[in-house]
């Protein structure tokens, strides 16, 4: 397989996980805690406890949070299987490249040395990669809860209540919706180039190739939102999302903000430095 | 202007960036009526029903709808533009433009919830389309995994969940296998009889008898014919100037012998 082909096989799988990813909402569709919830609860609850492990300066605090999460996700339908794979695992492998060098660089205490290659790791790195990584993890839990759990429509209509621009509450639900569908015209592309491609491109080619259906990809997703557009228009949209759910707040809806607000309140406390 | 004509156009002129798609295009389309607009690649069909659902507006030229003019200026007033959008509706050529909720169900609500009807009535209204388009089974199927033909039948019901008064359909036998199409022509032949008017814009000249009375043929954005769908579809040289046939050749013996390539459109009912 050519590089190109490489490439495009990457790109194909992409649009695979793109498809899953919105596939997902048949998770906002069952019955669960999270889903019980008025949308509007839902995504103050999950921004504020992001906020909150963001703010916070100690493992135990951001991990209680993150073991909140976890629970919630279980309580939602949300499997640990599928947390591991889109969310946990991926999640560990980026932030764990950008955190590694922080075992080494930060100063302080040796824990373990590596004489014959001169390095030796701290317990201040560990605990800093410790406390990037689990924080990380932590607000992608919640995010990724917050968008498994509520339809994407209702995510938007909560951030038109909060006064969220309508230009920007739409960019996001173009994006959303067709981010899958060029994902998959970028894959045919690549298959299509791959087809007639005999032998072994040159990295220069390659970076042509690859460059050219860039360009191509920009000007057809442009074309197609201006189309997406007159199609919504021509369906009666004014720029503000309309779900056949009416947004009311109960009494659980009143204590599951509580208890967010409550938990961030106390992550941030507890996680002072 | 009377109630009886539903769009008038009067020397439209439209062009994309340069490019002129319609050409001091005038005509009428009366209350109820069946149309269907033919012509070949960028003759301007596409653009044409755009602008009649005012998706896009003449650089020269005016259009009216129900004798009211129908501008950006007109639409800016909130009354109008919900009862027009409630009135004229268009099935795109390209289903996957029109395809854009997470489920079909939510594909189907988007064009009543806009109409800020009650959820009761959505609700139901989008069952009995869904019901209509024989898509019932696929209400909880996101719209993009769907085959083509799935995906036309989701965007069809798309609009006639609204019950629109004017139904602009770009090609919307492509993509359909011959008992999707057979079906929707029975529709649309179902929609003949009532006020509705419909205006088809199609490639395939053997559907022309059964969707519509009328027959108007575009050229490089000008209407070069107008009449009833025997006198257009009987006029060989005129179909083949606006390269709906093409010259079918084929020898005899020693000789090449060449004749417009024509369908019979006769219907047959079993």
């Amino acid at each position: 397989m050519t590089r190109a082909g490489g490439f495009a096989s990457t790109v194909v799988k992409l649009s695979r996980t793109l498809g899953n990813a919105l596939v997902s909402e048949n998770v906002a569709r069952q019955p669960g805690l999270m889903q019980s919830l008025d949308p509007r609860v839902r995504v103050i609850g999950a921004l504020s406890l992001v906020l909150a492990v963001t703010l916070s300066h100690k493992l135990l605090a951001i991990f209680s949070v993150f073991v909140a999460a976890a629970l919630l996700a279980l309580l939602s339908r949300v499997s640990a299987g599928l947390l591991t794979t889109r969310v946990w695992l991926p999640v560990l492998l980026f932030t764990g490249v950008i955190a590694f060098p922080a075992l080494f660089v930060t100063p302080g205490a040796t824990v373990l040395a590596i004489s014959s290659a001169g390095f030796r790791v701290t317990a201040q790195g560990l605990h800093s990669a410790a406390l990037l990584i689990c924080r990380v993890e932590t607000a992608a839990t919640l995010t990724a809860l917050l968008v498994l759990a509520t339809p994407w429509m209702h995510i938007l209509k909560a951030l038109r209540w909060f006064r969220l621009p309508q230009e920007v509450v739409m960019m996001l639900a173009m994006t959303h919706r067709y981010v899958f569908l060029l994902a998959e015209t970028a894959g045919q592309m690549f298959e299509s180039r791959q087809s007639r491609t005999v032998g072994v491109l040159d990295r220069a080619t390659q970076r042509r190739v690859t460059a050219r259906t860039a360009g191509v990809l920009l000007s057809k997703s442009i074309e197609l939102s201006g189309e997406v557009f007159l199609a919504m228009q021509s369906r009666g949209f004014r720029g503000d999302a309309r779900v056949l759910v009416d947004f009311r707040l109960r009494a659980r809806d009143y204590l599951g903000l509580a208890a967010f607000l409550s938990l961030g309140i106390l992550s941030v406390w507890m996680g002072r430095a | 202007m009377s109630e009886a004509v539903a769009f008038a156009l009067r020397e439209v002129t439209f062009a994309y960036e340069q490019v002129p798609a319609l050409r001091n295009l005038s005509l009428t389309i009366g209350r109820g009526q069946s149309v269907a607009l033919l012509g070949a690649n960028g003759s301007g069909k596409s653009t044409l029903l755009r602008t009649l659902d005012a998706l896009c507006f003449p650089n020269s030229g005016s259009i009216s709808f129900y004798g009211g003019p129908l501008t950006p200026r007109a639409l800016q007033d909130d009354d109008f533009f919900l009862s027009f959008r409630r009135r004229v509706a268009l099935v795109f050529q390209n289903p996957d433009v029109q395809l854009f909720n997470p489920t079909v169900f939510d594909e189907v609500a988007f064009g009543p919830l806009q109409m800020g009807w009650s959820s009761p009535e959505v609700t139901a209204r989008v069952n009995a389309a869904l019901e209509q388009m024989g898509v019932a089974h696929l209400r909880d199927r996101a719209p993009y995994r769907l085959s083509g033909g799935e995906k036309k039948r989701v965007a069809l019901a798309s609009v006639i969940v609204l019950d629109p008064e004017v139904l602009l359909l770009d090609e919307p036998t492509a993509m359909l296998d011959p008992r999707s199409q057979s079906q929707l022509i029975d529709l649309i032949q179902n929609w003949k009889g009532s006020s509705k008017t419909v205006i088809t814009a199609t490639h395939q000249l053997e559907i022309v008898e059964d969707i519509a009375e009328r027959v108007i043929v575009l050229e490089q954005g000008g209407v070069v014919a107008d009449g009833s769908p025997h006198d257009v579809l009987s006029n060989a040289e005129l179909l083949l100037h606006a390269n709906l046939v093409h010259a079918h050749r084929h020898r005899h013996g020693d000789v090449v012998h060449s004749h417009p390539h024509l369908h019979s459109h006769a219907r047959h009912e079993h």
